[in-house]
């Protein structure tokens, strides 16, 4: 519970700071300054965490292999548990990344009647995957403050999302899901005493910064209304390096663009690099193709091993009694 | 700095760049100013004390709650008068009250709405006035 | 095998999933009785040239570490960093979502949390981020990180020789983090320091220096390998052939030394004796590389390499064609995802063919090697071998797969082409405990020692009740397995679980069923149990 609880201060704090800011009026930090910073620490954190990872060979093929190899031809390859090639591989990480194949594997374990039985739990895939896609689109969407004129498949995008037009300006589902699916998240790690005990501050607060921001996002929408004209001024600006300096947009506003720059910053610096190494994983992102082809290991160096000369050596009146052949006599 | 299967790592960093930064040059850089309404319609030009029905700033945030309003006031109870917040009395009618003023749908509305990315469902049942198109 | 100092299977499956009161940071560990193992003797560190040999017991209070083992740990983690990007990636990736929690039988097994590869993870990873990240240095705690203490070593050595290297986590793991990746390195880091089991390290020491882990000279497998062919013989009434260090032999079989030194897996080693007499291959066993399997893996990548340079020198030396390897867990893993990188290329070697139908395998087109239940399946299913499966009529069979084979190799369907060819009665275990979910032994990775016996009834219990299930079920009285270590823990989880289930090698039960030319009418099965169905066990 410590560890929940620096987590909801630390969101406390970075709530009130931009109302901090508006109210001594450091508008130019606040919408100019700020955002480029945190896209920048964004951008180049991310490069660099890759880059690391980058500087680290893979020195074995250590695929998990999650269905049966290639090997006899009448035996069935799963291809897409154990690819024996490119496209294998490619289809496996897809539907690792745009599916989460293996959380949806996902048991629970508990004794019931003195064994152990393995439920079906699907939820943390269901909430995982919810939570994910709907951000997608929830960024995506957000893409019309920032393009002019508006790309044609951003409006097709906030058309479906707003399918059912329930109230004006539309609800949009994929706000609806996200919010969902956070507190379902976030409920699990403060609920689930198993979870809990291992959850760090740093497993809390992305997803109340998530919540705080897409909770900040939904009441400008809905509730207290800002000016959309400002807004995409602001971000028109911005991506095209002319930034005009937006007072009074709203406290609300100020405070949903800070949670998306502390996020930015966080970004980099956290477990949500998940998004790029998810792509670098070497029990995933390899072919079982082990015994096909050699894998090299770039710091591969000679060992002292034990020779047969050595060992014929030292054994050699023992395997003559043997009656085994020898090299020298 | 040695980078291992850097080929593909940089490729999958450019990929993630170019998509990261797609607000950025998609537009080429140019700047793009928010429309510029055009209030300049023969009745607002008439109007003595140029006003909307509620204040200014209230109306460019909430236009759509209001007329949602509207939209239930008249269609479900049969009401058709508004009372502003200064107390003058308006006509609950898209297209003969806020269309008399702002008979310029395309100058006025549509701009702002296709700025912004909102699409009105306004336009499924109301037809728009021939003089306003 | 005793179980008289550990608790009842009763008492034992009163397993509570609470975790303790006190933050795991704040959870000391505790070296109790039945759930560690003694340590690595001071002479097999010598042989091997390891460092910090000494006399001491992980119960001790003082472990007698280097003066500046904290350095030494921290420079060795440095160096893993930039040598192994799953290390590095798997430190930084996790969003502990919790999804392998409970899929560790060491978990299921004994309700400690940090059995639970995530903690068992975090155990690592709160030092990596406390001396190589930022946030940790700067914020130590309030980010999970902390520092290196002789707690936190012990609590590594603790949970690090309590995970078998099973991969079954990474299985579920939404990015593949493999806490068998994470102990391996842990493991290494441990050595550095001298902190290792004697029940790891010995066999190192002596498969170094006899070329097997039980140590056994020449003189002696030949002698095993005799007796065993007189055994065969008594069966059979057909004298099998021993091939030796044979140079100009086609293949090099190498299987682990277990096969031919320990029940049950003897029979095994005549399973395959047999069929290779019956197809007349052109083969030879080695004394020098007379072990396929490596516990290197179980120390270090280094050791791995050490150990495993033999089998392609010796296939040099005897100039065979190539290779063919026996039932075998974690010598596969070596075999399939090592052995080519480490100490190929084995361009000496020739494309593996079955000299007796003439496929190729081209999966071994590179290593070389070929695991014995691909090229027996190959067999039966060219219809090479007459079969009478009724002479397994008193098994009633279920296939555990191992840990390794299964999620290091994908090895799933030929076993299972061997076994149901072989016998009638064949009946599998639960989906979700076998194949790339398979249990573990609990044995494992240089576990399978008896002081560690109750974490192992612990860690095999998720397997065993599987297997009670289908006993309860089906009557399966036979755990058939490829693997030497399964061969071994398997036969006590079973006595103390499921007690009237043995277990088996797939080629035990292929070798019953196998019609030799010139054999005698067969009254027993291979341990000389009457064939028609009334064995000394009773259901």
């Amino acid at each position: 519970m410590k560890n929940l609880g620096i987590s909801i201060i630390a969101v406390v704090i970075l709530l009130m700071l931009p109302i901090g800011a508006a109210a001594a009026e450091w508008y130019s930090l606040l919408t100019v300054a700020l955002p480029y910073g945190a896209l920048t620490v964004f951008l180049l954190g991310f490069i660099y965490r890759v880059l690391l990872w980058a500087q680290s060979p893979v020195p074995f093929r250590i695929t998990t292999t999650c269905g049966q190899e290639k090997s006899l031809p009448w035996i069935r390859t799963n291809s897409l548990e154990s690819p024996s090639g490119l496209f294998g591989v490619i289809g496996r990480m897809a539907l690792e990344i745009l599916l989460f194949r293996s959380l949806f594997r996902n048991t629970g374990a508990e004794i019931l009647e003195k064994r152990p039985v393995y439920g079906s739990a699907k939820w943390l895939w269901l909430f995982g995957l919810l939570l994910h896609w709907s951000l997608l689109f929830i960024l995506l969407r957000h893409l019309r403050f920032f393009v002019e004129p508006i790309a044609p498949f951003i409006n097709a995008l906030s058309a479906f999302d707003g399918l059912f037009e329930t109230g004006v300006p539309t609800l949009y589902l994929s706000d609806l899901v996200f919010l969902t699916a956070a507190t379902a998240l976030f409920l699990r790690r403060v609920v689930l005493v198993r979870v809990r005990y291992f959850s760090l501050p740093q497993d809390y607060f992305p997803l109340l910064l998530l919540l705080c921001t897409a909770g900040s996002g939904i009441l400008m929408r809905h509730f207290t209304k800002v000016n959309l004209i400002k807004v995409k001024e602001l971000a028109t600006g911005w991506v095209s390096f002319s930034p005009v300096i937006q007072e009074g947009i709203g406290p609300l506003f100020s405070i949903h663009l800070f949670l998306v720059c502390t996020l930015l910053v966080w970004f980099p610096l956290s477990k949500l690099m998940h998004m790029g190494g998810i792509f670098l994983s070497p029990t995933r992102n390899l072919a079982n193709d082990n015994r096909m082809r050699r894998h090299l290991n770039p710091w591969d160096a000679p060992v002292r091993v034990h020779t047969y000369e050595e060992y014929e050596d030292e054994f050699r009146d023992k395997m003559k009694t043997a009656g085994l052949p020898v090299e020298r006599e | 700095m040695k980078l291992y299967n850097g080929g593909k790592i940089i490729a999958g960093i450019v990929v993630f760049l170019i998509a990261a930064t797609f607000p950025f040059w998609y537009g080429r850089g140019k700047a793009v100013r928010p429309p510029d309404l055009k209030l300049d319609t023969p009745v607002i030009q008439q109007l003595k004390e140029k006003l909307c029905v509620e204040p200014a700033p209230y109306m460019r945030a909430n236009h759509m709650k209001l007329l949602t309003v509207w939209r239930d006031a008249a269609v479900r109870e049969g009401n058709r008068s508004y009372t502003a917040i200064n107390g003058r009395v308006y006509t609950i009618s898209l297209t003969s009250t806020c269309l008399e003023c702002h008979s310029n749908k395309k100058q006025f509305c549509d701009r702002c709405h296709n700025y912004a990315g909102a699409k009105p469902a306004c336009w499924n049942c109301h037809i728009i006035p021939e003089e306003v198109r | 095998m005793s179980f008289a100092k550990i608790p009842k299977p009763d008492d034992l499956i009163a397993i509570r999933y609470e975790p303790p009161e006190t933050p795991w940071m704040d959870t000391p560990v505790v070296f109790r009785p039945g759930t560690w193992s003694y340590s690595g003797a001071a002479k097999n560190l010598t042989a091997l040239g390891l460092p910090n040999p000494r006399a001491w017991q992980p119960s001790d209070e003082d472990w007698k570490l280097p003066e500046n083992w904290q350095s030494i740990i921290l420079e060795g983690m440095k160096e893993r960093l930039e040598k192994h990007r799953s290390f590095r990636l798997f430190m930084d990736i996790c969003v502990r979502c919790g999804a392998c929690a409970d899929k560790c039988h060491f978990y299921i097994g004994s309700g400690d949390p940090k059995n639970m590869p995530v903690l068992r993870a975090e155990l690592l990873r709160s030092v990596y981020r406390r001396y190589f990240t930022a946030s940790g240095k700067r914020l130590g705690r309030l980010v999970g990180a902390r520092d290196l203490t002789v707690d936190v070593l012990k609590e590594w050595f603790y949970y690090f020789y309590q995970c078998t290297e099973c991969r079954r986590c990474s299985v579920f793991c939404p990015y593949g983090i493999d806490q068998a990746e994470i102990t391996m390195i842990g493991r290494e880091l441990l050595n550095l320091v001298g902190c290792n089991i004697n029940w790891v390290i010995e066999p190192v020491a002596n498969c170094f220096r006899t070329g097997n882990h039980l140590g056994i000279q020449p003189g002696g497998i030949k002698d095993m390998l005799e007796f065993l062919a007189d055994d065969i013989e008594d069966r059979t009434g057909v004298r099998v052939e021993i091939p030796l260090n044979r140079k100009g032999a086609e293949i090099l079989f190498v299987t682990p030394s277990g096969d031919y030194f320990a029940d049950p897996g003897t029979y095994t080693c005549m399973g395959y004796m047999m069929l290779f007499h019956e197809i007349g291959l052109d083969y030879t066993f080695s004394t020098y590389a007379s072990d396929g399997g490596n516990f290197g893996l179980f120390t270090s990548h280094e050791m791995v390499k050490r150990l495993n340079a033999k089998i392609y020198a010796e296939a040099k030396r005897l100039g065979v064609k190539w290779i063919l390897g026996g039932e075998c867990g974690h010598m596969w893993r070596v075999i399939h995802q090592y052995m080519d990188t480490m100490n190929g290329p084995a361009d000496f070697l020739e494309e593996p063919v079955s000299p007796i139908t003439g496929t190729r395998f081209e999966n071994a087109r590179s290593t070389k090697m070929v695991h014995i239940a691909e090229f027996t399946a190959d067999l039966i299913k060219n219809g090479m071998l007459k079969l009478d499966p009724s002479r397994n009529d008193a098994h009633r069979v279920t296939f555990h797969d191992s840990c390794n084979p299964a999620r290091a190799m994908g090895l799933f369907e030929e076993p299972r082409a061997i076994i149901s060819r072989v016998c009638n009665h064949f009946h599998e275990m639960a989906e979700d405990t076998i194949r790339e979910k398979t249990l573990c032994c609990g044995g494992g990775a240089g576990l399978g020692n008896d002081e560690n016996l109750e974490m192992r009834m612990r860690g095999g219990m998720p397997r065993a009740m599987a297997v009670r299930e289908v006993r309860e079920k089906h009557g399966v009285n036979r755990l058939a397995c490829m693997c030497a270590i399964d061969r071994a823990t398997l036969t006590s989880l079973m006595d103390y679980w499921v007690p009237g289930v043995t277990v088996t090698g797939v080629h035990e039960l292929l070798a019953n069923a196998l019609v030799m030319t010139g054999e005698k009418e067969r009254t027993t099965d291979l341990r000389g149990e009457p064939l028609n169905g009334k064995t000394n066990e009773t259901l």
